[in-house]
């Protein structure tokens, strides 16, 4: 109790430098906390992919389709449950800076498949009733100001038209991690416009996402996939929805790298300064330190005093950061919505930030510490007189 | 000048034997203690004095175990001190000794008790009795008005006597003071020497003192004078 006595007015004692160390503090933590929550936000999808789902593609590029029929020869596959399947639709709304996934999907099975997309039962039945339905995240919607019933107009840009979706649906996340800004209207809507414009475009699937039954499986399912469409002119490539997803974000690997570091480099800055600060101030009170050896104080209570002192200061800018970084995250992630929809705080990196905290107070204090526990009372005295 | 007033003197409490002391100054070596012996007895009240530099604060240092001798034995209570370990030592010092600085060093951010409490922290006692002996010796110094003040809203006189309260608030069995009153004016330092005498001829403390002022030097029972690191005691 004394000791905690003693190591707060010892913190309050310099106002000015423990308020800007603090504060240095609280910055370091703020921008630690927002870029890692920028990375885990590029890594949405990927975090958001299930075990239980395998994506087939075309083997040469994601560019070229797969024919419709492979979703029946698909689902024939030993430990395969269930077969959906998706086109990128692009398009435009409004103009080029209004981006969100669109996308075409088949009515029955898709959203059985990613039950983290949750949609009133009547929404979905009135979805799977009428053509030209579409289903939409709630974020869209909110930004957008839609109400079911709206007609909502895209431009085709891979699939040249005017568009118009009737809204049927909107979904919510079943988890923080969930993505509520894409945009799905059916696969068999699209089909049949590509049979009356665009004949030699109807019948393909853009990637099919498989659902099997045992995660464990997925190496020899991908495998048994894929060999049945060997040598026909339609090759697949699967893999699970992961290593999918990967591959988008694969290319950005190294920004993301150079994020991480920096991130690390502004905690390395922040633990320069703080032990800077505690060196200056355990100077300055070597006769102190002195003083309570003489009294017959250990050097176990030297390091609590500066240690507790250094956490505490440090503990209060890690405080005060991520405390910041919930407004500044939203803000932010308002900003940012259409690059990264999904931009939340997550727990562990708050875990992190607090044990950073910690660990920058601790390892802060460890020279000042050293010195104290080495200095020879006689000396540190005589310094005084 | 060594005049011992009792002729059947107790064995001493102190007894320094043949000390040497020296400090490295870069190449240099200063031989600050050369040699000395010394017997002081229980309750007795002993003035060091000697010129600037002459090993003063190195030998009040040397007896209250901060610092340790190059050679010799220092017998306190019976115990040799050069022979304790690093731990030990300390844990001796918060037992046996109470000190008494020219700059008094208090901690500025604990108010008069809570310095005076503080050497009680490394006793089994619980708050409530740590509060009352510490109370008990600030109004032994004559300062149970002001226990709750800072040491910056004292002056060099009243934080004088609130370091003699956190000297002998353990009740140890030696009080160590290196120029008491050397900071002091006048006034400030006839009341720290009288507080200083009045310990040592009520409560029987065994003091040890060194000084600069030969009015301070008059109060002690013993003087002994040091130059060059040996006694010159004619
Ligand atoms: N820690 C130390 N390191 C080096 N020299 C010291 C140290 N302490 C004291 N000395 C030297 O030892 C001599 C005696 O010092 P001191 O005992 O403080 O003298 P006094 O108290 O009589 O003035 C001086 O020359 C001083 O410079
Ligand atoms: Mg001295």
């Amino acid at each position: 109790m004394e000791l905690i006595k003693l190591i707060l007015r010892n913190t309050l004692r310099q106002r000015l430098r423990a308020t800007l160390t603090i504060l240095g503090m609280a910055v370091a933590i703020l921008a630690f906390c927002l870029l890692r929550t920028v990375v885990d936000a590029w890594y949405a999808g990927v975090s958001a992919a299930s075990p239980n789902r395998l994506v087939t593609r075309n083997a040469v590029s994601l560019i070229f389709p797969l024919p419709i029929s492979y979703r029946q020869k698909i689902l024939q596959v030993a430990g395969v449950s269930q077969v959906a399947y998706a086109n990128w639709f692009a398009g435009v709304y409004i103009d080029e800076r209004h981006f969100f996934p669109r996308m075409a999907v088949g009515p029955e099975t898709f959203f059985d498949l990613f039950p983290e997309f949750v949609i009133p039962q009547d929404q979905l039945k009135a979805f799977q009733k009428e053509r030209n339905a579409c289903i939409v995240g709630r974020k869209l919607v909110q930004k957008y100001g839609w109400k079911l019933g709206d007609t909502i107009n895209l431009t085709g840009n891979i699939y040249p038209g005017d568009w118009q979706f009737v809204l049927r649906g909107v979904y919510s996340g079943a988890t923080k991690t969930t993505d509520e800004t894409q945009f799905f209207f059916r696969w068999d809507y699209l089909d049949e416009v590509l049979r009356k414009n665009m004949v030699h475009r109807s019948g393909y699937a853009g990637w099919y996402v498989v659902r099997i039954r045992n995660p464990f499986d997925s190496g020899a399912i991908s495998q048994s996939i894929d060999a049945l469409f060997k040598n026909s002119w339609a090759e697949t490539l699967t893999e699970t929805e992961k290593a999918f997803q990967m591959g988008f974000v694969a290319m950005t690997d190294a920004i993301v790298m150079a994020v991480r570091i920096v991130s690390f480099v502004v905690i390395a800055v922040i633990l320069l300064v703080l032990a800077n600060t505690m060196t200056m101030t355990a100077r300055e009170r070597m006769s102190e330190y002195a003083v309570l050896k003489t009294l017959g104080f250990g050097n176990r209570f030297l390091f609590l005093l500066i240690s507790g002192e250094s956490m505490t200061i440090a503990l209060l800018g890690g405080m005060l950061g991520m405390a910041l970084a919930f407004p500044v995250a939203h803000v932010f992630g308002k900003e940012m919505s259409t690059l990264l929809p999904v931009f939340h705080i997550h727990w562990k990196t708050l875990f992190f930030a607090t044990t950073l905290s910690l660990a920058i107070g601790l390892l802060a204090a460890a020279f000042p510490t050293w010195r104290a526990a080495r200095m020879r009372i006689a000396s540190a005295l005589s310094h005084v007189g | 000048m060594t005049e011992n007033k009792s002729s059947l003197a107790p064995p001493p409490i102190v007894q320094v034997e043949n000390i040497y002391k020296s400090y490295r100054r870069g190449s240099q070596e200063i031989s600050v203690l050369r040699g000395i012996n010394l017997a002081i007895t229980e309750g007795n009240f002993v003035a060091l004095m000697g010129p600037s530099g002459s090993g003063k604060t190195t030998l009040l240092n040397l007896i209250a175990g901060i610092d340790r001798p190059d050679e010799g034995r220092l017998l306190v209570a019976g115990t040799d001190i050069t022979r304790l370990g690093e731990l030990d030592l300390a844990r001796w010092r918060a037992h046996h000794v109470g000190f008494v600085f020219q700059f008094y060093n208090l901690l500025p951010v604990l108010s008069g008790l809570e310095n005076v409490e503080l050497p009680l922290l490394l006793r089994d006692l619980t708050r409530k009795q740590r509060r009352e002996h510490a109370m008990l010796a600030l109004e032994l110094v004559g300062l149970q008005d002001r226990v709750h003040h800072y040491p910056r809203e004292l002056s060099g006189g009243q934080q004088q006597r609130v370091a003699i309260a956190r000297a002998i608030v353990t009740d140890p069995t030696l009080i160590v003071a290196d120029e008491p009153t050397g900071d002091l004016d006048k006034t400030s330092a006839t009341e720290v020497l009288a507080l200083l005498e009045q310990l040592n001829q009520e409560f029987s403390k065994t003091i040890i003192m060194v000084t600069h002022d030969p009015r301070a030097a008059e109060k002690a029972k013993e003087i002994h004078h040091l130059d060059k690191g040996v006694f010159n005691n004619n």
